[in-house]
């Protein structure tokens, strides 16, 4: 039977959410603060520094490097193509003469005279950074980017693979307990985030690639099933850049995890509203979680939340979850917190806390495995 | 004296009081905190500052004062502070580097050691051949966001179009620094001293802070990798370290220069195998790395094995050694589909900790592939120099030995050195020494130890200042002596004797008996004992002086024992599943690992 587990994330009804947009270099910001965005609103743009090509011109020629200058027939600043005659030698009586020629186009930037290299620098690259989630700009960063702020549903997952995509919510399993099947899919869903329960079955993951779902999240994923789609076993948990054309979400785990019962019942309110959905989770120093952002219109809910990784101190009553086996997944609350280090069933020391379970059994369990539910 | 020294990690900083008392230089207390270098603190000091005060609370002495900085004491009879402060960093996630060299077997390998050496990771290595075309080369330096870089490249007095060549990859590719765009990418350059002129011109744009050192291999024959190895510490000081948040008031702090932690942790392993004169292999085993340490004859070697770890890592190591090699080491039932959504869920949550006796010994499984990997890849790292001619004479015509072969010689390993969550943190000390005897394999006599609480780095720096202070806490507190391992070289056959042996204390017979092929054995040996082991390996098995030639050594006694191991070497395990795991359950059991 499926067990629902929710990690220490944030799973909120309504905060204040801003994200900064930035460039990865620096360009010109298209927005100005108190501008209204959509998601796809394209709010910086810039050129990245175009590749580059290193041409060996001296050994093309045969030629000394030092030798080389008088040769060259183009100059650094001048734009050459594909084909063109970048030097010639002076050939024998004039005869004979031999031409290096560009195997790139773009711009002369140098020629060295020690090595007989020419450099050349490929056409700029154009980037755009969008808006990614519907709100207001509070914030313009000269030659950065903006923050946009507005009030959302929020909810962290657990893990994520793909990145940014958004789109209308949709739900398409009928309780967070129910795994996400093939037939749960169909065409009407193409662009949409989709809402599963517990388990993204092969089938599901399947069906919503070739329907064209932007975004599935679910409780739970297999293994297995992650391998198929990203084509390799995932070493580390750093991702977000894998072009598998769909992002997937668990707000659980891994195996088989019925979604938290308050998440999926928080996105079923929202069905049809749009939604911002990032895959990208980090987990190392700097944790960086996948999110789901569903923008609910601009009044202020007076808390404001920026990402990160968030923690709780542990208290009797606490509400936590279980996130190891030999109980993995179990709800309940904190019963105790016994100050001395106690030896686990596997012989470790640790230091421990007593949860009083939903079905009323008490057990112990380290501190290290458990995380905190609610917002 | 009363010394306080502290290492930065990248979730913990720890702190320790040394101090000597009758002339004996021990560590009294530890005390830790969460690293604070990250927001909303940004101040690396806090988290110091409050491992020093749990310094302070359990020591009894003043150490931090209203101002939160260290006390310092005026002389000895002063009751509060300390006399020195030293202190090592990893936090945000250490020193890295890219290293670039012409040759990839020499001088990039050169410079590779001289930054790994020096405590760095190295995101990748450039070289003429590399198999990578310019255009990839360049793409690739563009990618990377380092926080330094190191060129070598030619002999000194040799060709030096092929160094300016590298040069001329790297400069317009114009690789931006990982933190911050502001300040310049440190550049190091340690190639012929002929190309400096040159190189000097390549790099004047803006974006480079360049300083030149001497050739890291001014002849193919020899390395001289000390000039690169403390400008990368200068450069770590000066543009790393001030550009993390609180470290410029850490650095008026210390008494010694702030050493990034593997560094320390090489340098404290080179002055013990120095001093005892000994050949060492030590691995610090993480959640997201394995760094591994060696001194063979005297040459000092460091990897890291950047993607071999037990908890971020975990599912790596689970796809790199394959499933099947995890669990040949599992002696239980387990279901494969479910371990392995256990290991992702690991990956993910990389904080728990195994809860039930199942959980622990699968993680030690991972463990020792985990090891296994890391000291393969350091084996094959850890060589002599390549590309070097040698003179040859008949004698070594029938020598395999050659250029470019491995330092690493599990037969003359003296001493084993473990450390890192799962080899510290595990229930049992027979468990730390098994994964370390399996991952390893050491042949002959070799000593297992485990560092008590990590204190190897703050050792490290200990030893620039105080040496004698170093070497006293080291042998002291700071190693746990867990035993022996012997165990002979060459294939054994199952059931057939594999060798005798006699153990005396004072010429009393202490144990006494026949190793069968396969068979593990366990002779409790305890601390402060020490005796003599005789063995006779039989004919084809080598245990340090030939294959069937009785060795006879002086052996000191540990918390576990001494390991007789009569599985041969290389380990082979049964290829059949139920004879494997009836010889795991016997070593367990002879061992008692899990009891």
């Amino acid at each position: 039977m499926a067990k629902a587990y929710t990690p220490g994330l944030k799973v909120t009804a309504r905060t204040t959410y801003r994200v900064r947009r930035l460039l990865p270099v620096p360009g010109d910001v298209r927005v100005k603060v108190g501008d209204s965005v959509s998601a796809e609103t394209v709010v910086a743009e810039t050129f990245l520094e175009g590749d580059v090509f290193p041409i060996k011109v001296a050994g093309m020629l045969s030629v000394n490097p030092a030798e080389l200058m008088p040769l060259m027939l183009k100059r650094a600043g001048d734009t050459v193509q594909v084909g063109d005659a970048l030097a010639r030698s002076k050939g024998i009586f004039g005869m004979m003469k031999t031409e290096a020629k560009s195997t790139a186009t773009g711009t002369l930037e140098s020629v060295s005279e020690s090595t007989g290299m020419v450099i050349i620098r490929g056409a700029k690259t154009p980037v755009q950074v969008r808006a990614y989630v519907a709100g207001k700009i509070i914030e313009v960063i000269a030659n950065e980017g903006v923050v946009v702020e507005t009030d959302a549903l929020f909810v962290q997952g657990i893990f994520g693979v793909g990145g940014e995509t958004w789109g209308p919510l949709m739900i398409a399993g009928k309780s967070h307990a129910e795994d996400l099947l093939e037939e749960h899919i169909n065409a009407s869903m193409k662009g949409a985030i989709v809402v599963g329960g517990a388990r993204m079955t092969a089938g599901g993951i399947r069906r919503a690639r070739e329907v064209g779902v932007a975004a599935l999240i679910c409780g739970g994923i297999d293994d297995a099933d992650l391998r198929d789609v990203l084509g390799y076993d995932l070493g580390v948990a750093v991702t977000g850049s894998e072009k598998i054309g769909i992002t997937l979400l668990v707000t659980e785990g891994f195996g088989d995890i019925a979604m938290a019962k308050r998440t999926f019942q928080l996105l079923l309110a929202h069905a049809g509203k749009m939604a911002s959905v990032n895959g990208a989770t980090q987990i190392r120093a700097g944790v960086m979680r996948p999110e789901i952002a569903v923008p609910l219109g601009q009044a202020s809910s007076g808390e404001i939340f920026t990402g990160g990784a968030t923690a709780g101190i542990l208290n009797i009553g606490t509400p936590v979850r279980i996130i190891r086996d030999p109980h993995f997944g179990l709800l309940g609350s904190v019963s105790a917190l016994p100050e001395q280090p106690a030896v686990l069933g596997s012989g470790s020391k640790a230091r421990v806390l007593e949860v009083a379970l939903e079905s009323g059994q008490r057990v112990i369990v380290p501190r290290a495995n458990v995380e905190l539910v609610g917002d | 004296m009363r010394i306080v020294a502290t290492d930065c990690g990248s979730t913990t900083t720890k702190a320790i009081l040394i101090e000597e008392k009758d002339g004996v230089f021990r560590q009294t207390f530890r005390g830790e905190a969460p690293t604070t270098v990250e927001e909303p603190f940004a101040d690396v000091t806090l988290g110091v500052a409050n491992s020093v005060t749990e310094l302070q609370e359990l020591s009894g002495y003043k150490l931090i004062a209203d101002d939160g900085t260290i006390i310092r004491r005026k002389n000895a009879s002063d009751p509060d502070g300390c006399d020195l402060y030293i202190s090592t960093s990893s936090a945000g996630g250490g020193l890295q580097m890219m290293v670039a060299g012409v040759v990839r077997e020499m001088t990039a390998e050169s410079a590779k050691r001289a930054a790994l050496g020096a405590g760095a990771i190295v995101m990748d290595t450039i070289a003429s051949n590399d198999r990578r075309k310019p255009h990839e080369q360049i793409q690739r330096i563009r990618e990377l966001r380092p926080d330094m870089v190191l060129v070598s490249g030619g002999t000194d007095g040799g060709d030096t179009k092929k160094v300016i060549e590298i040069a001329e990859l790297i400069a317009p590719a114009r690789p931006r620094p990982r933190f911050g765009g502001e300040y310049k990418l440190p550049l190091i350059f340690a190639g012929n001293k002929e190309a400096r002129e040159t190189i000097e011109r390549v790099f004047s744009g803006e974006g480079f802070a360049l300083s030149v050192v001497d050739n890291l291999r001014p002849t193919l024959e020899r390395e001289n990798l000390g000039p690169a190895r403390e400008r990368i510490h200068d450069v770590f000081l000066e543009h790393v370290m001030a550009h993390a948040p609180g470290y410029d008031k850490l650095m008026t702090w210390a008494n010694a220069p702030i050493m990034p932690t593997p560094g320390a942790v090489g340098d404290i392993l080179q002055t013990i195998a120095k001093g005892r004169g000994i050949n060492v292999v030590g691995v610090d085993i993480g959640g997201a790395t394995t760094d591994m340490f060696s001194v063979f004859g005297g040459v000092f070697n460091r990897t890291v094995s950047a993607n071999l770890g037990m908890s971020y890592s975990i599912s790596n190591v689970c796809a790199e050694a394959g499933m099947d090699s995890v669990l040949r080491w599992v002696h239980l039932d387990m279901d494969e589909r479910e371990l392995r959504n256990r290991v992702k869920n690991k990956m993910i949550r990389p904080t728990t900790i195994p809860q039930t006796l199942e959980a622990l010994v699968f993680e030690q499984a991972v463990s020792r592939e985990a090891l296994r990997l890391a000291y393969i890849q350091h084996k094959s790292f850890a060589t002599t120099l390549k590309g070097v001619q040698q003179q040859r004479t008949v004698g070594d015509a029938f020598s395999q030995k050659e250029a470019g072969g491995s330092l690493v010689d599990n037969m003359s390993l003296d001493l084993m050195v473990a450390s890192g969550g799962v080899l510290s943190h595990a229930p049992r000390m027979e468990q730390t020494a098994l994964m370390m005897i399996d991952a390893f394999e050491p042949e002959g006599f070799t000593e297992i130890a485990k560092d008590s609480i990590f204190m190897m780095p703050h050792l490290g720096v200990l030893a620039s200042v105080n040496p004698r202070a170093a070497m006293e806490v080291f042998e002291k507190d700071c190693l746990v002596v867990l035993g022996w391992c012997v165990a002979p070289r060459g294939e054994v056959r199952a059931g057939r004797p594999a060798f005798d042996f006699t153990l005396r204390r004072a010429n009393e017979v202490v144990a006494q008996g026949q190793l069968i092929g396969g068979e593990m054995r366990l002779v409790r040996f305890g601390h402060g004992e020490v005796g003599t082991l005789e063995v006779r390996p039989e004919r084809g098995l080598d245990m340090g002086s030939g294959p069937g030639k009785p060795v006879t050594r002086e052996v000191r006694g540990g918390a576990v024992g001494i390991v007789l191991d009569g599985r041969g070497r290389p380990l082979k395990l049964p290829t059949s599943a139920v004879e494997r795991r009836a010889c795991v359950e016997q070593w367990l059991k002879a061992l008692e690992v899990y009891e």
